[in-house]
């Protein structure tokens, strides 16, 4: 039995209800089926339902759905007690429709009826039972039905409660349709809601929300509400804690109404009136003075009402950017950084990441530092300590970076694993925009990569070694501090590709009595058999770098790559590098060697691509713009001036012989890196390698496509990346086979191909085609089809344009060839026919099919054919005649179509 | 706000309030996340969370789970005290509250929520007028003398 039930409650639901609960899954599955049944029997049953009991089965239902299950019947009983006389039974019908909206189009229409009868039935409980539907579905169709209904409501001369319905309905159909929400008359007067010295509080609270809402949108329209609004929170501040009566919480006069107020002033620049700005800061003064008395109760609502309008009054503060309430506003929020209870922490460090990103409250900020690394500590709640780590990110600067960096690095040993990834990423931001002294930074970067190995990502890595190739005062530094750190018996695999590439560019410069070559050669390679194959292909670039550096290891290092787990590696990467570098290193003299295997030149200077991936992480607006900019400023000195940026091309070529790291760090990741092989490829890495380099070759290749018109398959167009095979055949349509083929060992990346008929061509020729797959992998060759129909005659061939991006963005356009010929189907005839018809047609002819006997010449060729497009048959026939002796051919065409045999003579006369 | 959903402390769900337009399978996905994630938390933690783009704001009260989700310029405090003004509500009209009260009484925790919050914006923060509201409804319903005539199937 149920153990409470008030008011009209229903007895057989409540049996039901005790029935179901405390059962196992079957049995309680077992009993909804059984009351599925009977309710659907009822439902079907002659006898016609009385109102209670179809508001009983339509409450099972909703109950039954609310566990879980599905319903698929009982909408319509639900929408026949919309209609309904009895409160109660119209209240069911609603709630089964507000949460069992069906988008049935029939049940909308009976639905959008019932409530527009309720809407004018001038019954204020059924207005707001029907308001409430529309705002709890609030779909288009609502909106359609009734937005322009519900502002007449609103306005009109109602009882409160609608028009505190009317208010939010609106607010939520403009949210789901504003453009069925007019703006009109009625805008003016809800502004003036405000205004009501005696207004009952309960509506301002709900129209607030609305003008809120338009005035973001439309504010020009709603300014008059600023000093209204002032006005009216200047009220309620000022008010004795009893003067709102029932709208006091909890000691606190209008919270709910206060911070909408702060929110509405948030969508606007501080007033310009003198009086009525002075007015607001004295609020807003009121209310950071409030914050200091002692509470009038004990109770957490106490403190939890008049802190929310605390928060909302600095989130005012902030957005209007005052020095002054910045920087009390900041006090406030320290004191709650050590308060007892930890919703407080958490809001204080979280409001206190937007002040630190003013800079008249930047400073104030910093003076907490300690507190909030004590919170980074300590705190028993990873939130909370999450929070920490964002505000020491943001308060973070040269003067303290030293500090956070560390904190942040201590953190992380202990850090929990689901933000371990951007705590990685942030202390590498900072430690690169605040380094002064670059070995600071190396340091930093190592031990992140000792600490947290496994969530450093690549771009961190990348980007430390593109800083120590651009600065060389770091470079011996780092080689030295590298060394030391791979001397540790497991150190990460990021570690050792950092390891292998610093070491292999300036290895020399520590080579020194401990760190002799071999001894920097066999600490690397102890590490080369725990490595995935991409490390192994690094390292292997290493050492090749390193018989130029050392010609000392050239015997052991040939040794290595000599060996058959190298030169036999079944990965063929590592067996290309290792067979290539052997040779190159057993021809190449000692001028070439130290040429091809140059150090780095400095990398372009570029925005840190590690930023770029923290704010994909937290999502748009995560890092504020002020950040952006500061990180680009500082950026350009941490690359060494943008004037050493050499260009990518020349860099990408004259080191072709360790492409694979370079592109890396160009953040070009190709899957497959770029075998070496030096000479040879060097124009085709320009390509492939520079994102900076010459533009993309051929932006419309032009072939005239002459070559095709006799030809059916062939190479259509070729350069150093891309070849484009061609073959065609005709049945009833042309049907055109187009094979791309990727000349380079690096995948194409968003291969696009579209054909389009320019002028014209657009009502003569009809092309269809499947989109090609967007990835072409080096080497590999992807086929499309074209199925062209011809509508009528034409001229002007297609165009087929083609984009990817192979190292940089690639733009083709070619003509294909696609000719009026193409669509010819041969004819036989004999030749009395065929002189027959040569004389019907006046003019010039061409045909396709080759006929013997039948020119009395034999020495001539007669062919006959039918051009088939969709609008006609063009018949053709042709005639050449050859003069051996005058080495000339006369070709005479005739067609029962001028511009066909027009064209098909241009055509053929290019032939000869 | 996006949506409100009561649950007990074995997960199971008590009531689901949607504020935003959403498909069945996203709603499940949604408790699924909700109910991992709060039961999950120690206890004197904060009762906020980062989910998504949404805050999560959550409080304990007996064995009920009263969890918000709503957008991120909202503000945290002011969300807990609707969550407790809507408690102090059911308890008005229950009498002391529990969550059987709200098992078999679930529509009325539907209405009771309807006349305080609508479209997921707070409508009316007067405890006396919504009482007042609900009491008004309430007197078009009948005695617990029909309702005990009344058919028990």
């Amino acid at each position: 039995m149920p153990a409470v039930s008030k008011g009209d409650g229903m007895r057989g639901l409540a049996v039901f209800i005790s029935d179901i609960r405390n059962k196992s899954k079957e049995a309680e599955i077992k009993r909804i089926n059984k009351e599925l049944a009977n309710i659907r029997s009822k439902f079907k049953g002659d006898k016609a339902l009385d109102g209670y009991s179809k508001k009983k089965y339509v409450c099972k239902l909703l109950f039954i759905f609310l566990l879980g299950h599905d319903i698929d019947f009982g909408h319509m009983e639900a929408v026949n007690l919309l209609s309904s006389n009895k409160y109660t039974e119209k209240q069911i019908g609603y709630l089964f429709i507000s949460v069992l909206v069906n988008s049935n189009s029939e049940l909308i229409r009976l639905i959008n009826n019932a409530i527009k009868n309720d809407l004018s039935s001038r019954n204020p409980t059924f207005m707001c039972l029907a308001l409430h539907c529309i705002a709890n579905v609030g779909s288009r169709e609502m909106a359609e039905a009734f937005a322009s209904e519900i502002p007449r409501i609103l306005v009109a001369d109602t009882m409160d409660s609608v028009k505190q319905s009317a208010a939010l309905c609106l607010l939520r159909l403009y949210k789901t349709s504003p453009d069925l929400v007019l703006m009109g008359e009625w805008t003016s007067r809800v502004v003036h809601l405000l205004n009501d010295q005696h207004m009952f509080q309960g509506v301002v609270t709900a129209a607030i929300s609305l003008i809120t809402c338009l005035s973001q949108k439309n504010p020009d329209e709603f300014k008059t509400c600023v000093s209204l609004a002032v006005s009216r929170l200047s009220r309620i501040v000022s008010s004795a804690s009893t003067d709102l009566q029932d709208y006091t919480y909890y000691f606190v006069p209008a919270p709910w109404l206060s911070c909408k107020l702060l929110r509405l002033l948030q969508c606007y620049p501080p007033p310009e009136d003198g009086a009525v700005k002075g007015r607001l800061v004295e609020c807003l003064e009121t209310i950071l003075n409030k914050a200091q008395e002692p509470p009038k109760s004990k109770k957490v609502q106490h403190s939890n009402a008049k802190n929310a309008i605390l928060f909302e009054a600095i989130s005012l503060i902030i957005h209007y950017d005052e020095p002054n309430l910045l920087v009390r506003a900041c006090n406030q929020l320290g004191q709650f950084l050590q308060h007892r209870e930890t919703n407080l922490r958490y809001l204080a460090l979280e409001s206190m990441c937007t002040l630190a990103s003013s800079e008249f409250s930047h400073e104030a900020v910093k003076t907490h530092i300690e507190t909030v690394i004590n919170a980074l500590k300590t705190e028993r709640d990873v939130s909370v300590r999450q929070r920490a780590a964002d505000l020491l990110y943001a308060m973070c600067d040269r003067s303290n970076a030293k500090q956070i960096v560390a904190e942040m690095l201590s953190y992380l040993e202990t850090a929990d694993y689901s933000i371990r990834e951007e705590m990685v990423l942030k202390v590498a931001i900072l430690a690169e925009k605040y380094a002064v002294d670059y070995s600071w930074y190396v340091d930093t970067i190592l031990n992140l990569i000792r600490i947290a190995g496994d969530y450093v990502s690549e771009e961190v890595w990348y980007r430390v070694i593109q800083i120590v190739i651009n600065r060389d005062d770091v470079q011996g530094y780092a080689a030295k501090t590298v060394f030391e750190a791979l001397q540790a018996p497991a150190c990460h695999e990021n570690m050792v590709k950092v390891g292998g590439y610093i070491l292999g560019e300036f290895g020399n410069l520590i080579a020194g009595d401990p760190r002799s070559p071999l001894v920097q050669f066999n600490l690397l390679h102890s590490k080369f058999h725990l490595c995935s194959v991409p490390t192994r292909a690094l390292l292997l670039s290493a050492y090749i770098k390193f018989i130029n550096l050392f010609p000392e290891t050239k015997v052991t290092i040939q040794e290595v790559l000599r060996c058959d787990s190298q030169i036999r590696n079944s990965d063929v990467e590592l067996q290309q590098r290792a067979v290539e570098y052997l040779k190159l290193s057993s021809i190449a003299s000692t001028d070439v060697l130290a040429t091809v295997l140059e150090e780095m030149p400095p990398f372009p200077e570029r925005e840190s691509s590690i930023l770029a991936k923290l704010k994909k992480k937290k999502g748009p607006g995560a890092v504020s713009v002020t950040e952006l900019d500061d990180s680009k400023r500082e950026g350009g000195e941490l690359n060494g001036g943008g004037e050493r940026a050499a260009d990518t091309a020349a860099m990408a070529a004259s080191n072709a012989s360790t492409p694979s790291p370079s592109a890396d760090l160009l953040g070009i990741r190709s899957s497959a890196p770029m075998g070496a092989a030096p000479a040879a490829a060097g124009s085709l890495l320009v390509d492939v390698f520079s994102e900076a380099g010459p533009a993309a070759p051929a932006a419309a290749v032009n072939n005239d496509g002459f070559l095709f018109v006799c030809k059916n398959n062939g190479v259509l167009f070729e350069n150093q990346l891309l070849q484009i095979g061609i073959k065609s055949e005709y049945r009833q349509n042309l049907r055109m086979y187009l094979f791309y083929g990727n000349k380079t060992s690096v995948q194409f990346a968003s291969f696009s191909t579209t054909v389009s008929c320019p002028g014209e061509l657009t009502p003569q020729l009809n092309v269809q085609s499947k989109p090609v797959e967007p990835l072409v992998e080096g080497g590999a060759q992807i086929q499309q089809v074209l199925n062209i129909e011809c509508l009528s005659d034409f001229s002007d061939a297609p165009l087929l344009n083609i984009k990817f991006y192979g190292g940089a963005l690639q733009n083709l356009t070619l003509k294909l060839p696609v000719t009026i010929n193409k669509f010819f189907q041969p004819t036989e005839m004999t030749s009395q026919d065929f002189f027959q018809r040569w004389k019907q047609l006046s003019l010039l002819g061409l045909g396709s099919a080759l006929l013997d006997n039948v020119d009395p010449n034999p020495e001539n060729y007669v062919c006959a054919g039918v051009i088939q497009t969709k609008g006609q048959q063009v018949g053709c026939l042709l005639r050449l005649e050859p003069n051996a002796q005058a080495q000339m051919y006369r070709l005479t065409l005739r067609c029962s179509k001028e511009s066909v045999s027009k064209r098909l003579c241009e055509l053929l006369s290019q032939q000869f | 706000m996006r949506f409100l959903l009561l649950f007990s402390r074995q997960g199971k769900l008590r009531l689901q309030k949607w504020y935003t337009p959403l498909t069945e399978r996203e709603k499940k996905k949604i408790i699924r996340d909700m109910t991992t994630m709060v039961l999950a938390r120690q206890p004197r933690s904060c009762n906020f969370l980062h989910w998504k783009d949404l805050k999560i704001i959550y409080k304990r009260y007996a064995s009920l789970y009263f969890c918000l989700g709503v957008e991120s310029q909202e503000n945290e405090l002011l969300a807990l005290e609707v969550i407790h003004r809507y408690v102090e509500l059911l308890d008005k009209y229950f009498g002391n509250v529990c969550e059987l009260d709200i098992i078999f009484n679930f529509e009325k925790a539907y209405f009771i929520l309807d006349e305080f919050l609508m479209g997921g914006e707070v409508q009316e923060t007067s405890k006396q007028t919504i009482n007042r509201c609900i009491e008004n409804s309430d007197m078009l319903q009948e005695t617990m003398e029909e309702y005990m005539s009344k058919p028990a199937f």
